[in-house]
């Protein structure tokens, strides 16, 4: 099949503040539950990658705040917009999702952000936090977008 | 023509009883349905039904798609069939005008800004216990007399509608999250609702819990 957009990737970042450590009795179900959830990403249509800590197997060990001891992240990278959809709306990740609140405090600020990059780029942290920065500062734009307002993939050269 | 004219043309055309019997048969049906299939469950012929069923799809009711059913190809398979499923769109119309999808879209917005999940999601349970026919013994009753279209797969409750279709698209975790809370309260004590969506459909199915 042509896929014309086959060398540009969506990248992910969403951000949350944990209501308790994540010892803490609090967040029980939800550390017990990362296996199972990110095996279920791994395998999804349309993953590509995503952020690990230096264990090696999920991101809760990542700070992207050094001030901020409960503020967890999460980035990955997707073939595409409905990939990411599908995962995060329409499979068993909604589940923990309609839970969020049992473990995450609610952010008055955007949270989360998506933008376009070259296949085979790996965002770090401090470049994933600009996004959901731009995304705080200016609204939604190609640079930083959510899935209410997606922006398409870049055509040619222009990217980043 | 104004878009509720529009809307009454395109109901109008179900008061006919055969052919209200053929969408709704073709809408609850998990899979698309060939005429033959179709006819025989709703009971009348192959042309009746055929006849029926191309009126509902120029009306914008239902979609059509054309699949060798055998399995066969290339030349001895025979003609392609034509497969009927609901279309895609909504058709509401309210006497009189209402707008209850406008408040719910607003309310919907304070609540998922407001991060009052949890607070909707008892509210919910709350309203579906409270349902004269909650924990009755026939869950699938009970959830198709709420549009759900609940259908079997294996030993599974599926949801084939989701009656909240557009507030879910726009705030899943809210309303995905209340939509299971009232099942939650609405199917009886043996029965576990869970999160499981289905494409195009409900993100909750049923399944009856282990004995121990």
């Amino acid at each position: 099949m042509l896929c014309p957009m086959s060398d540009t990737h969506l990248a992910q970042v969403n951000i949350g503040r944990i209501v308790a450590p994540l010892d803490s009795p609090e967040l029980a179900d939800f550390v017990a539950q990362q296996p199972e959830i990110n095996a279920l990403a791994d395998r999804s249509p349309g993953f590509v990658w995503r952020l690990v800590d230096d264990g090696g197997k999920d991101a809760t060990g990542i700070r992207p705040d050094g001030n901020d001891a409960l503020l967890l992240i999460n980035c990955s990278v997707w073939e595409s917009v409905e990939a990411l959809r599908n995962f995060t709306y329409h499979s068993d990740h909604l589940r923990l999702l309609g839970r969020r609140r049992e473990w995450f405090r609610r952010m008055g600020e955007a949270h989360q952000a998506m933008w376009w990059i070259p296949a085979g780029h790996r965002p770090t942290v401090a470049e994933a936090m600009e996004r959901v920065r731009m995304l705080r500062e200016h609204g939604p734009g190609p640079q930083a977008f959510t899935f209410r307002e997606p922006y398409p993939a870049p055509t040619g050269a222009a990217q980043l | 023509m104004t878009d509720e004219d529009s809307t009454f043309d395109v109901l109008g055309l179900l008061s006919d009883p055969v052919r209200r019997r053929l969408y709704r048969h073709v809408a609850a049906a998990p899979e698309e349905v060939g005429r033959e299939a179709a006819a025989e469950a709703v009971g009348v012929s192959r042309s009746l039904a055929a006849f029926h069923l191309d009126k509902l799809v120029e009306a914008g009711l239902l979609a059509v798609s054309f699949r060798r059913l055998s399995g066969r190809a290339g030349p001895g398979a025979g003609r392609p069939a034509k497969l009927y499923r609901r279309a895609e769109g909504e058709h509401a119309v309210s006497l009189p005008p209402r707008s209850y999808d406008a408040a719910g879209r607003l309310l919907a917005e304070v609540l998922e800004n407001a991060g009052l999940d949890r607070e909707l999601q008892a509210a919910a349970r709350t309203a579906g216990a409270a349902q004269p026919d909650a924990r009755a013994d026939d869950v699938e009753a009970v959830l198709r007399d709420r549009g759900y279209e609940p259908f079997w797969d294996g030993e599974t409750l599926r949801l084939r509608n989701c009656p909240f279709h557009t507030l879910a698209t726009e705030f899943p975790a809210l309303i995905c999250g209340m939509n299971l809370a009232l099942i939650e309260g609405l199917a009886p004590e043996q029965w576990s609702p869970e999160m499981d969506p289905c494409p195009g459909g409900c993100c909750v199915a049923l399944s009856k819990k282990k004995s121990h």
